[in-house]
C-alpha cells in the first residue's frame, strides 16, 4: 500500500471514553460484541497461523529445530535467498528512486500511464510474472536458441530468480515515494540549484533526507516481499537442490517430502523476517509521525 | 421553551470549562453566548444540546430535568459552524432527515414530507437548491441550509455554535440580519454562540458575556454595552482606555497624585479605570490634574483618534476627539474623563 | 552578477517548459528503459505468444472444461473470499478506530501480517492449523466440517491473504469522518443504526468498495498460500494459477500463456475499476 509514510497516518483517533452517555458511541453490549468479534476473527485468521508456525517448527525440541537450519541445502537456500533479495532491492532502489524523481519532480504528458505501469507488477498474479520470463529465456522461449548457442543460463539458475523477483517487487520502493515526493513538491530543490548545487549533489543532500524514512520503509516491504516471494520464483527456478531453491521453495519441498519439522524450522526463518519487518514498520511509522 | 441552567460545572480534565453557572432563558427569546475562546460558551451550549454533559448541576426544559434524556430525545436543533451537512445527500434530503428518521408512529407520509421540506426551503429562500448537493452552494447557502434542516423537526430550542464563523465579513452581516428576522418570525428559543461582540449585541434579545467558565453579566445589548458590571465585560465590549490606578479613602489617583474623581464603593489598594475613548476630554494641561502628551494624530473624519502618552504607561492611550479641536504632536494636553468606571484590580 | 555555472535547464522536450531541477531526461530515460525492460517486455511477450494461436484454438484452450473449471473457482472463490473480508473489514476497521481496549494497538500491527508473510509460509500454516488432525481443523471436523484439501480451504487462504486491504482503505477514512456529522444526526433524532446507516456508511462506501476490489484482485492471481490447502484436484479444487503453471511443466506454453491472458486482462479491469472508485472516493469524502 503506497504513501503509508507521511500521509494520514496522523492519528487522530476518535477513542470514545467510557462513563457519561455519548451520542457517537454504540451500546455497551454492542461494543463488547463488535470486540470480540474482531478478536476472535484477527486471532483465528491471524495470529494461529502465525503460532502455528513455531509450534510445529519446535515440535521436536530445539535441537532439530536447528539441526534443520544448518543442513547444507537449508544453508544453500538461506544463501540464495539473501543473495537474490540482496540484488534485487538493491536494483529496485536505483531504479525506483530514479523513476520518483522523473515521476514526482516534472510534469509530462503520460505520466498517468506510467504511474500505471508501475503499478502493474502488484495486480498480476506472481506466476505470470515468473511464466513471463520462461517465454523469453526458457528453452522454447524466443531466446532460447540464442542462449543456449552461448551457454548462457537465465531461467533454471540465479539470472532468472532475480528477474522474477525484480519484476514482481518494482512497485514498492517507486510507490513508497511518490506521493511523499509529490507532496513534498519541488521547492527544496529549486532552492538548492540557485544556490549553485549540482543535481546529483542536490538529491544527496536535499531531496534524500527528506524521503528517508519513506524509503527506508519502501526498501523494508520490497526486500520481505523479495525473500518471500513464492509464485513467481517457483516457475522460473527449476527446483533444483541446493542451487536454485530460495528459502519459500525450499519449505515447499520440505514439506511435501512430510518433513514437517524441517519446513516449519525454515518458514519460522521467513516468519521472524515478516515480524521483524513489522515492527520496523511500526517503529519507522513513530519516527516519521514524530518529525 | 423555557431553559434553566442551575449550577452548572463542566471538568475536562484538570480544565475548569464551566465553573457554577447558573442562567435562566426565557421562552422565545434569542441569547447570545458571547466570550472568548476558552470561556466555556460552546460547552454550555453543547451540554444544553446533550452532546456533553456537566459534572455537576441541573438543566431544565420546562421545568423538566433534561440531563435525563439523550440528545437525541431532547428535540433540540443545532447548526455548526461548519455547517456539517450530508454531502451525500441532496439539499432536500439533508432537510428531510429529521424527518425521516422518526420512529414509526410518529412518521409523516411522504406528500406532508415533501411539503414540510419545501415551506422550510421557502422559509430561508433556497427552494430552487433542492436538488443541489452541498459542495455546489456557497457558505451563506450551506449555513442557511442547515439552518432549515434543524428547523424541520420543530425543535424546542435552536442552538447555534459560531454560525458565521465559517463565512466572510460580508455574508457573515447579511446572515445576521436575515437571522434576527427569521427569528422574529418564527419565534423559537434561540442560543447562538460568538465570540464577536459586535454580532452579538446586534441580534440578540440579550446578551450573556462570559469569561473563564463563568459569566459576567447578563443583560440586554445596551445595558452590557453601557452599564457594564465588571472590567472584563467593559474590556471586552466595545473600546476601553485602561489606566491603573490607587484609591485612598475613596479619592482616585494616578502616579500618587489625584487626579479629581473619587471612587465611593472601591476598597482602598490598586483600582483600574476605565473610560470610553469619546468619553475622556482633553483639556489645557493646567485645567487638569492627569496630564499626557500627545504623539499621534489620526484619522481625517469628523472625529480623529488621538495617541497621548501618559505618565509611566507603555503605551499611549487612543482618545476620540471631535475635528474642530485642534491639537499638535508633542503638544503637552490635560485629560478629564467625563464618564468612566472604576473597579478593584 | 553571473548565474551559477552548475545550474542545468532541461532544454524544451515533448513541448514541456524548461525546468529548474535538474534531470528530467535522463531520469525519464532511465525509467522507461527499465519499465520497458522488466515489465513491457515480458508483458508482451505474452501477448506475442497467445497470437501465435488462431482464435479457435484460443477460444479452445480457455473454454476447456478443466479451464472453465479453474477460473471459476479462482473468481468465485475470491469473489467470496473478498465479500467475507469486506464485512470483517470493516468490522475489524471500526473497532479499530473507534475502540479503545486491551491489546487494540497490537491488533492493529498484526493486520499488516498478510502483507508481510511470505505467502508459502501461510501457506503450510493454514493448511496445518486446519488439517483434521490440526488445532482448528479437530474443532471443526466434530461438525462435519473439512477446511483442508477442499474448496473451502482455498477459501481460508484467500480470505487470510486479502485481510488487510479493506482494513486499511477504510481506516483513514474513519480516521477522517466528521465528528459533527454524527453529533447533529443524534440532535435531528437518529438513533445509533440511523446514524450509522445513513450518514455513515455512505460516505466510506467508496474506501469499502476499493479495498474489496483490491482483495478481489490480490485473491484472483494467489499462488502460494493456496496450493497447499487446496486438494489441487482439477475440475474440483484447481485455481487457475496452478493451470498455469502445470500446463507450463507439461512445455505446452501456448496453452499456460492463453490462460494467463485471460487472468491479465480480469486484472487490467480490476485495475481499472480500482482507479474510477479512488477517484470517486476523492469526491465523496472530501471536507465541505
Amino acid at each position: 500500500m503506497a504513501g503509508i509514510i507521511g500521509r494520514s497516518q496522523r492519528r487522530r483517533t476518535e477513542v470514545v471514553p467510557e462513563g457519561a452517555s455519548n451520542v457517537r458511541q454504540e451500546p455497551a453490549l454492542v461494543r463488547w460484541i463488535i470486540i470480540a468479534i474482531v478478536v476472535v476473527f484477527l486471532g483465528v485468521f491471524l495470529v494461529l497461523p502465525l503460532v502455528t508456525v513455531f509450534q510445529q517448527a519446535l515440535a521436536h525440541g530445539v535441537m532439530p529445530y536447528l539441526e534443520a537450519l544448518v543442513e547444507t541445502d537449508a544453508l544453500a537456500a538461506i544463501r540464495l535467498t539473501l543473495i537474490v533479495a540482496a540484488i534485487s532491492v538493491s536494483l529496485n532502489l536505483v531504479f525506483g528512486v530514479i523513476a520518483a524523481w522523473a515521476i514526482a519532480k516534472f510534469d509530462f504528458f503520460g505520466k498517468s500511464v506510467l504511474i500505471t505501469l508501475i503499478d502493474l507488477p502488484f495486480s498480476v498474479s506472481p506466476v505470470i510474472s515468473g511464466l513471463v520470463f520462461v517465454l523469453l529465456f526458457g528453452a522454447q522461449g524466443y531466446f532460447g536458441a540464442f542462449l543456449q548457442e552461448h551457454d548462457i543460463q537465465i531461467i533454471f539458475a540465479l539470472p532468472g530468480l532475480v528477474l522474477a523477483t525484480v519484476l514482481v517487487t518494482f512497485p514498492f520502493i517507486a510507490r513508497e515515494l511518490i506521493p511523499l515526493m509529490q507532496e513534498q513538491g519541488t521547492q527544496d530543490e529549486e532552492a538548492a540549484i540557485s544556490l549553485g548545487a549540482s543535481g546529483l549533489q542536490t538529491f544527496f543532500r536535499v531531496t534524500l533526507p527528506n524521503v528517508k524514512w519513506a524509503l527506508l520503509y519502501g526498501v523494508l516491504l520490497c526486500n520481505a516481499r523479495a525473500m518471500g516471494e513464492f509464485g513467481a520464483v517457483s516457475v522460473v527456478s527449476g527446483h533444483i537442490r541446493g542451487e536454485t531453491n530460495t528459502m519459500p521453495l525450499y519449505v515447499e519441498i520440505l514439506y511435501n517430502e512430510y518433513q514437517f519439522v524441517a519446513a516449519f524450522a525454515v518458514a519460522s526463518l521467513l516468519a521472524l523476517l515478516a515480524l521483524v519487518t513489522l515492527i520496523a514498520k511500526a517503529l519507522l511509522e513513530r519516527r516519521a509521525a514524530a518529525e | 421553551m423555557d431553559i434553566g441552567i442551575h449550577n452548572v460545572t463542566k471538568r475536562f480534565g484538570a480544565f475548569n470549562a464551566l465553573d457554577n453557572v447558573d442562567l435562566e432563558i426565557k421562552s422565545g427569546e434569542l441569547v447570545a453566548l458571547l466570550g472568548p475562546s476558552g470561556s466555556g460558551k460552546t460547552t454550555l451550549l453543547r451540554i444544553i444540546a446533550g452532546l456533553e454533559w456537566p459534572e455537576a448541576g441541573h438543566v431544565l426544559f420546562d421545568g423538566e430535568d433534561a440531563l435525563a434524556r439523550s440528545a437525541r430525545e431532547r428535540h433540540v436543533g443545532f447548526v455548526f459552524q461548519h455547517y456539517a451537512l450530508f454531502r451525500h445527500m441532496t439539499v432536500f434530503e439533508n432537510v428531510a432527515f429529521g424527518l425521516r428518521v422518526r420512529r414509526r408512529d410518529k412518521r409523516l407520509s411522504e406528500e406532508e414530507l415533501r411539503a414540510r421540506v419545501e415551506r422550510l426551503l421557502d422559509l430561508v429562500q433556497l427552494q430552487w437548491l433542492a436538488e443541489r448537493y452541498p459542495s455546489q452552494l456557497s457558505g451563506g447557502q450551506r449555513q442557511r441550509i442547515a439552518l432549515a434542516r434543524a428547523l424541520a423537526i420543530e425543535p424546542r430550542v435552536l442552538l447555534l455554535d459560531e454560525p458565521f464563523g465559517a463565512l466572510d465579513a460580508k455574508v457573515r452581516k447579511e446572515l445576521r440580519r436575515w437571522l434576527r428576522n427569521l427569528h422574529d418570525d418564527i419565534h423559537v428559543t434561540s442560543v447562538f454562540v460568538t465570540h464577536d461582540q459586535e454580532e452579538a449585541l446586534e441580534v440578540a434579545d440579550r446578551v450573556v458575556v462570559m469569561d473563564k467558565g463563568r459569566i459576567e453579566q447578563i443583560g440586554k445589548p445596551r445595558d452590557v454595552y453601557e452599564h457594564p458590571a465588571t472590567a472584563f465585560v467593559h474590556e471586552f465590549i466595545g473600546e476601553s482606555i485602561v489606566i491603573p490606578v490607587t484609591v485612598e479613602h475613596t479619592v482616585v489617583l494616578y502616579e500618587g497624585k489625584p487626579i479629581g474623581i473619587d471612587a465611593p464603593d472601591i476598597a482602598d489598594g490598586a483600582a483600574r479605570l476605565f473610560v470610553r475613548p469619546y468619553d475622556m476630554g482633553i483639556v489645557p494641561p493646567d485645567r487638569a490634574a492627569l496630564k499626557g502628551i500627545v504623539r499621534y494624530i489620526h484619522g481625517l473624519g469628523s472625529a480623529r483618534r488621538v495617541e497621548v502618552a501618559l505618565g509611566g504607561e507603555k503605551r499611549p492611550i487612543e482618545v476620540d476627539v471631535p475635528r474642530r479641536h485642534e491639537l499638535t504632536a508633542d503638544q503637552e494636553v490635560g485629560l478629564v474623563p467625563y464618564r468612566y468606571r472604576i473597579y478593584a484590580a | 552578477m553571473q548565474p551559477p555555472a552548475t545550474a542545468t535547464v532541461s532544454r524544451p522536450f515533448l513541448g514541456r517548459s524548461p525546468s529548474v531541477v535538474p534531470g528530467f531526461g535522463i531520469t525519464l530515460g532511465v525509467t522507461l528503459a527499465w519499465l520497458a525492460l522488466i515489465v513491457l517486455i515480458p508483458l508482451s511477450s505474452l501477448f506475442l505468444k497467445t497470437a501465435t494461436l488462431s482464435p479457435e484454438a484460443f477460444w479452445a484452450i480457455i473454454t476447456s472444461r478443466r479451464a472453465l473449471n479453474a477460473f471459476k473457482l479462482s473468481f468465485g472463490l475470491s469473489l467470496v473470499a473478498a465479500m467475507i473480508n469486506l464485512v470483517f473489514g470493516a468490522i475489524v476497521a471500526w473497532a479499530l478506530v473507534r475502540y479503545d481496549f486491551r491489546g487494540r494497538r497490537l491488533f492493529d500491527a498484526i493486520v499488516d501480517i498478510p502483507f508481510a508473510l511470505p505467502t508459502a509460509v501461510a501457506g503450510i500454516a493454514l493448511t496445518t492449523l486446519f488439517a483434521e488432525k490440526g488445532w482448528l481443523g479437530s474443532i471443526l471436523a466434530q461438525v462435519g466440517i473439512k477446511v483442508s484439501f477442499t474448496p473451502l480451504g482455498i477459501l481460508v487462504a484467500l480470505v487470510f491473504i486479502g485481510l488487510p486491504f479493506v482494513v486499511r482503505t477504510v481506516q483513514p477514512v474513519l480516521i477522517d469522518l466528521d465528528v459533527e456529522l454524527e453529533e447533529v444526526a443524534a440532535t435531528l433524532g437518529a438513533n445509533r443504526l440511523q446514524t450509522l446507516t445513513r450518514v455513515i456508511l455512505p460516505m466510506i462506501a467508496p474506501a469499502l468498495l476499493t479495498g474489496f476490489a483490491l482483495a478481489f484482485a490480490r485473491a484472483v492471481g494467489e499462488y502460494g498460500s493456496v496450493i497447499f490447502i487446496a486438494g489441487n484436484l482439477p475440475n474440483v479444487s484447481e485455481i487457475a494459477p496452478l493451470l498455469i503453471v502445470i500446463r507450463l511443466e507439461e512445455f505446452r506454453y501456448a496453452d499456460a500463456t492463453a490462460l494467463a491472458v485471460v487472468m491479465l486482462v480480469a486484472s487490467f479491469l480490476i485495475l481499472l475499476t480500482i482507479n474510477r472508485l479512488q477517484r470517486w472516493s476523492e469526491q465523496r469524502t472530501g471536507r465541505l
